[in-house]
């Protein structure tokens, strides 16, 4: 079989797979010569500034838009009215979250506006300064209207709602149950139970979202240059809401400027941008600014997460129950919705561990802030931290030491396929192997004895855990089978020139991470030819197969086979006219390094560029009738399992200053699986890139808001993220489990880090708290938290 | 905006080691000026708050935040942009270094990055990797987690004693 045959190649020495190679987009990068959507100027350009609600909830009255008209560079002024006439509002709901409900969303805010943000009226002017000028002397009447802020008193029947309409403020509630909880609760030798806090925050990518947007009139076709994630699935929405064919709608997506989940979701600004553009039938142009980036990306993990754990007398988890509630903002956010951060904690709380009784619950709803979506590792770091914070409570109820503890309980790597608590259907995972390498790497034991010496200096340091479980490789059950138009599928075309180079045109996107790199190494190995040869192209949609771009780390592991099989098709078509113009057996020659070889001995017979000569230029030669495509493309979608679950472990070492309440990173570790690695060194930076995003969560970023809806936190002046001097150095490791699914045997890699890190740190600030009896569950863990928790300074509700 | 003011500047500035002279409204921050006036692409704006470091370049020998500074300040200045530091081989090494030790990922912090990290290793050829991280902790980098940087920093660092030392 060519699949198996394939497969060893795969392992053989010097294959592309499994090896680290320098990205070909980064020497560009180094010199400043990316292309951001900033950086694309366009005959006739406009440029587009907003005016937002600086209420939380508010009636919109009169909009004077005289004033702005007369600033010089001003052209026209646009309001929520306007806009509706040109793109019609949206509904995020999926059909397969039973009972999920939202209201319809208009581009601009057109009666209400409902968080401070809200993008209300358009300036559209010559230059980006002039249309901000046009904003500050925009004059709108507001009639403030009670605001929702706290999410614990949403459901109240005296708390007003958002969406008189829908009936209340609920959009969305998830009960799970399996086994007999109550009863293994009853029969446990202890329940262990906490309440934990995941702070509200925000992607804060370095280049702000971006968009510029061109219509022609005489061909009735938008061309988007978007900063976005997902190309496709904007061409589907920017044709839908703007009344175009999907076929006229181009979206093109140069470099990204980190998007982490940021920028994958429909924006009202954007969507009014490309209104704009086609109302004027010109090229617009939208950047937001740091402070609208703050109060309009979408924000995320605003939950409160009670849980339970019940243990018998050997240390065995017996029962698990949590009730999660999360605040979303006024809508659920389009199209994926709001409600996947929630119904994630319900199927990954306990992912890891071998029990079967569980309840979970997730209550989700409206607030007057800026709505929550999808943002990076959605919903693993908020379970993972409920996890591992009831595990190392109950490990201490039952006098194990942690590590011990997880040992007795993750499910062992021989128990696969394994199906959880929440019914999550795993293939092959790695949990005891990788806790062990985890262990050993750290020195778990010589950690512990530092621990306690230095305990005795009064120095406090901790050590957390924190093993996880991450979704990746979505198939159609993540948004398909719920009615929203996101590919779960990728393609790739791969074809050859006449020079024997080649070039793959993919339907995943580049964000950085490293897709072009990866797609290029699988290229080069499926048809065979020298990496170099390779250029792939993705981020547009008039040129690549139609696909789902990049989340839920899926660019390798679907991406990647797409790309793989599309080679390897190549490859076979290129033999063939070979073998026509050698006279052999096809099967006899192979493609090595860019030359038509001979199979059996290696021996060259003709370079590639040979054979493209005679193919592009004198195909008279060749006998009539033999197939002679050297294009081919392949498409791929995970069928046997919803999605490619992985693994992994984290470690944090703390140091807790308890006179300040500052925690000092140390060092962490992480030890995850990733089925097989195709770039060692990109996995390793992806993972770091997590861990401290995932530290950001868990120690600094926090959107913080007041009673009545004001974003108190709208600049990276009081938004702390994580700088280089506090981080940590990391260690990475890695346990290859691949899927069966593929050929390639892939898996993602993305969220890993996020997943981990702010459960390890989580556990390791509360092992160095031990002995003070004091204990945070409340993220982010700031000086003041911690000091409330060892009784220095009174506890502030924040 | 009253009208006693003059809202632009004339300005006669070297860019990348080339004349400019350019008249520029009063307000423009120098990575505007470079950006739209210019076509100079490769400075990037992350916050125009001075926190970031996104905009971090080279202005008479001493790194700025190109968002702190108006354009028409710099009468006279020398400015050096990741353009110019590229075409000159200035970096060239420090560039090399951040591509081998993927250093970077999206790219959109790094035109900045670089510019700090030159300065560094201009006035420190030996920095522990504590120096490197406190040096760089005014540019945000929300891709990598900051440490290939770290890396790629001290390994340039390396190797240019090393070279030092074999010159001697
Ligand atoms: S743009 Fe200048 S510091 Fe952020
Ligand atoms: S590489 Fe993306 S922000 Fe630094």
């Amino acid at each position: 079989m060519t699949v198996n045959l394939h497969l060893s190649e795969l392992d053989r020495p010097n294959s592309y797979i499994g090896k680290t190679v320098p990205r070909p987009n980064a020497p560009r990068l180094v010199e400043g010569r990316g292309v951001y959507v900033d950086d694309v100027v366009l005959p006739r350009m406009v440029h587009v500034a907003f005016f937002r609600s600086p209420h939380a909830h508010a009636r919109i009255g009169e909009i004077a838009t005289a004033a702005a008209l007369a600033v010089p560079g001003v052209i026209r002024v646009f309001t929520g009215r306007d806009i509706a006439d040109i793109c019609s509002p949206w509904v995020a709901v999926l059909a397969h979250l039973k009972g999920l409900k939202s209201a319809p969303q208009h581009a601009l805010a057109v009666e209400r506006a409902t968080w401070v943000g809200e993008p209300v009226v358009a300036v559209v002017a010559a230059t980006r300064a002039a249309a901000e000028d046009g904003v500050a002397v925009l004059e709108v009447q507001f009639e403030p209207l009670p605001v929702v802020a706290d999410m614990e008193t949403a459901l109240d029947p005296d708390t007003p709602l958002i969406h008189p309409e829908l009936g209340d403020n609920l959009v969305f509630q998830r009960l799970h149950e399996k086994g007999e909880p109550d009863a293994a609760m009853a029969g446990a030798a202890k329940v262990v139970e906490a309440v934990f806090h995941t702070g509200r925050h925000t992607g804060v990518c370095l280049e702000p979202r971006s968009i510029l947007a061109n219509y022609s009139r005489p061909e009735n076709q938008l061309t988007v240059h978007h900063s976005t994630q997902a190309p496709h699935m904007m061409q589907t929405i920017f044709a839908k809401h703007l009344d175009l064919p999907e076929g006229n709608v181009r979206v093109i997506c140069g470099d990204v400027g980190g998007s982490y989940g940021v920028k994958v979701h429909v924006y009202p600004d954007e969507m009014a941008v490309a209104a704009i553009a086609k109302a004027m039938a010109r090229p617009v142009k939208f950047v937001a600014d740091r402070l609208e980036s703050f109060a309009s990306d979408i924000h995320a993990r605003d939950h409160r997460i009670k849980g339970r754990m019940g243990v018998d007398a050997q240390g065995r988890i017996v029962a698990m129950e949590i009730d999660d509630l999360t605040g979303i903002g006024p809508y659920s956010v389009y199209p994926r919705t709001s409600a996947i951060e929630g119904n994630q904690v319900v199927n990954l709380c306990g992912g890891p561990y071998d029990f079967q009784n569980y309840r979970a619950q997730t209550t989700v709803v409206l607030q007057n802030k800026t709505p929550t979506c999808q943002y990076r590792a959605v919903g693993h770091p908020i379970a993972t931290a409920v996890t591992e914070g009831l595990v190392d409570l109950a490990a201490d109820a039952i006098g194990l030491d942690p590590a011990e503890f997880r040992r007795r309980n993750i499910v062992r790597d021989d128990a696969y396929p394994y199906t959880s608590a929440a019914n999550m259907r795993f293939e092959g995972l790695s949990h005891q192997a990788s806790l062990e390498k985890l262990l050993t790497m750290m020195d778990y034991d010589a950690l512990r004895a530092e621990q306690v010496r230095l305990r005795e200096r009064g120095i406090h340091r901790g050590i957390g855990l924190a093993s996880f479980i991450e979704l990746t490789n979505p198939s159609p059950f993540m948004y398909g089978i719920g009615g929203a138009r996101i590919s779960a599928q990728d393609g790739c075309t791969v074809r050859m020139d006449p020079d024997g180079s080649v070039v793959a045109l993919s339907g995943v996107t580049e964000q950085g991470q490293g897709t072009d790199t990866i797609l290029a190494q699988v290229v080069a190995e499926g048809v065979g030819v020298p990496i170099e040869r390779v250029r792939v192209i993705t981020g547009d949609t008039q040129v690549t197969p139609y696909g789902g771009g990049t989340w839920a780390s899926r660019g390798a592991g679907i991406g990647g086979e797409a790309a793989l099989q599309a080679g390897l098709a190549l490859r076979e078509n290129i033999l063939v006219v070979a073998a026509a113009m050698l006279q052999a057996e096809a099967g006899a020659l192979d493609v090595v390094a860019g030359e038509i070889v001979d199979k059996a001995t290696g021996q060259p017979r003709m370079p590639l560029a040979e054979l493209g000569r005679i193919v592009y230029f004198r195909g008279d030669t060749l006998p009539k009738g033999l197939p002679r495509e050297l294009v081919a493309t392949r498409h791929f979608i995970t069928s046997d399992y919803p999605f490619a679950f992985t693994n992994g472990v984290q470690a944090s070492y703390v140091e807790v200053d308890v006179e300040t309440g500052f925690v000092r990173l140390l060092k962490h570790w992480c030890v995850e699986d990733c089925g097989r690695i195709i770039n060692p060194q990109l996995v390793d930076e992806q993972v770091r890139g997590g861990i401290v995003q995932g530290i950001g969560g868990a120690l600094y970023e926090h959107c913080l808001y007041s009673e009545d809806g004001q974003l108190m936190t709208a600049n990276m002046a009081d938004y702390l993220v994580p700088m280089a001097a506090e981080m940590p150095d990391m260690v990475i490791g890695h346990v290859e489990t691949p899927t069966r699914e593929s050929l390639l045997g892939a898996k993602g890699a993305g969220e890993a880090g996020t997943a981990g890190a702010p459960a390890a740190i989580m556990n390791a600030i509360n092992d160095a708290l031990k002995p003070f009896k004091a204990r945070v569950t409340a993220m982010p863990f700031t000086p003041e938290r911690i000091l409330a928790a060892l009784g220095t300074i009174p506890e502030r509700r924040l | 905006m009253t009208g006693s003011f003059s809202s632009h500047v004339e300005i006669t500035l070297r860019v990348n080691g080339e004349p400019v002279t350019a008249r520029v409204e009063a307000r423009r921050h120098l990575i505007d000026f470079l950006r739209l006036d210019l076509g100079l692409t490769g400075s990037h704006a992350g916050c125009e708050h001075g926190v970031c470091g996104a905009c971090t370049l080279r202005v008479d020998g001493e790194i700025v935040r190109g968002c702190l500074t108006l354009a028409a300040q710099l009468d006279g200045s020398e400015v050096w942009t990741i353009e110019g530091l590229s075409d000159s081989g200035a970096i060239r090494d420090l560039q090399d270094a951040f591509v081998a030790r993927n250093a970077l990922q999206c790219g959109f912090c790094t035109p900045g990055m670089l510019a700090a990290c030159a300065e560094l290793l201009d006035h420190n050829a030996d920095p522990s990797r504590d120096d490197i991280r406190e040096h760089i902790s005014g540019n945000y980098c929300r891709c990598t987690g900051y440490e290939a940087i770290v890396d790629a920093v001290a390994a340039v660092a390396a190797a240019r004693r090393g070279l030092a030392r074999a010159a001697e």
